[in-house]
């Protein structure tokens, strides 16, 4: 009987570069007050949202998903033709067929890379980013573009105030590739199943409703124990942690888990949520290249990322930023 | 018993809510007399749940009302 043979990848998986792209317009609180019966006062206070961006009708999910992964290409120094792999978070798809990550990869340049597109909710760029480092490691890719895109409003009811106030739209990129030491560290991931209608668009309907005090329940007791465990795992203490970027869901949930999780003064926390709303799989790479592009997190940094949101699912991990 | 199932809630409204305690009174509503959202309710119920020992179910969780209800369902409830 003949047995087979595995590829012997890296020892571990390097974040390179990061790339973003928002879109144009921005909707302030105060535009939305104009619409629908809400005000900033209220929107800053349950959210934390003082402004998000929404797509225009040439900012579609590929331009924009493009766009970031061509950005962070740059950052990381590759050329395309080096990538092969490409993966894209994302739970707006314009169509089921065909997936868009070949399309992206074919105008980026990249040369026959193996690409899907990947749906895990809000928790799908960290998904994704564990996919990516687990080929890289063992040998089924040697460079790897992992995106997060989101036209969130293409599914949001823009006059419900409930949603439309949330969510927004944008794509965040990271290149990676092999490292002689680990960067990216073991992903905790996990669903809860059981609450799968918490986030979602009813049967028949177009636009997604959320259960949000159900939602903010399940993520402000439910997953200290995965960003302890993350932690845990990538043989790291809360003591070490230099940048905390969970999924931008709401300022108080983020604010909650920090103070849940005992990190230290000094971490920075992400809260690119306040100008860019709630964007899903974007969230987690836009925040992260915010806080690069600020300053306010530097290269070689340790950041403790989750992503968790509709599924529902969540994933959590800790990894060197570039 | 309920004079500790009273203080104990107000130290938690007060923490999570900035909840005075001299308000903290059966028959406040927590939306209409307290200005506690909703949001802030799951993080009093959290709370509760681990200082007085009780479980406290989402459906539950709406019936609570006002001070009074919180109270009578930790009374009931803990172990």
């Amino acid at each position: 009987m003949t047995g087979l043979q595995l590829t012997t990848g890296a020892p571990g998986a390097r974040i390179l570069g990061f790339g973003s792209y928002r879109p144009r317009r921005r909707v302030t609180n105060h535009e939305l007050a104009e619409t629908m019966d809400t005000n900033d006062e209220w929107i800053q206070a349950r959210v934390g949202i003082a402004e998000r961006r929404w797509a225009g009708p040439d900012e579609s999910l590929l331009e924009m998903s493009a766009a970031a992964g061509g950005k962070a290409l740059a950052a990381s120094g590759l050329d395309a033709s080096e990538v092969d792999l490409v993966l894209l978070a994302s739970a707006s798809l314009p169509r089921p067929i065909p997936g868009l990550a070949p399309e992206i990869a074919h105008r980026l340049g990249a040369q026959r890379p193996g690409a899907f597109d990947l749906n895990a909710g809000c928790a799908g760029w960290c998904y994704a980013l564990s996919a990516a480092a687990d080929a890289i490691r063992s040998g089924s890719a040697r460079n790897a573009l992992v995106i997060g895109g989101e036209r969130l409003t293409d599914y949001t009811d823009l006059t419900d105030r409930s949603t439309a106030v949330i969510f927004a739209d944008g794509a965040g990129a990271a290149v990676l590739g092999p490292s002689d030491t680990p960067a990216v560290g073991p992903v905790v991931w996990g669903s809860d199943g059981d609450q799968s209608s918490a986030i979602a668009i009813p049967e028949g309907e177009k636009a997604m409703s959320m259960a949000g005090q159900a939602v903010y329940r399940w993520a402000t007791t439910r997953l200290t124990a995965t960003l302890l465990t993350a932690m845990e795992r990538a043989g790291v203490g809360p003591e070490d942690i230099d940048v905390f970027a969970p999924h931008q869901a709401n300022l108080r949930i983020i604010e909650l888990m920090a103070k849940r999780l005992g990190l230290p003064e000094r971490t920075v926390i992400a809260r690119d949520v306040v100008r860019s709303g709630n964007t899903s799989s974007a969230s987690v790479p836009l925040a992260l290249s915010a806080l690069l592009e600020s300053g306010e997190a530097r290269s070689g940094d340790l950041a403790l990322i989750l992503g968790y949101g509709a599924g529902l699912t969540f994933a959590g991990q800790v990894v060197v930023l570039p | 018993m309920s004079e500790d199932i009273q203080t104990g809630l107000a130290e938690i409204l007060e923490e999570v809510a900035g909840v005075a305690p001299a308000d903290a009174t059966p028959e406040k509503s927590f939306t209409e007399d307290l200005d506690v959202d909703s949001l802030s309710m799951v993080e009093i119920a959290t709370a509760v749940e681990d200082k007085f020992g009780v479980a406290i179910p989402d459906d539950e969780l709406a019936n609570i009302k006002t001070v009074g209800d919180a109270m009578s369902y930790i009374q009931k409830n803990k172990a």
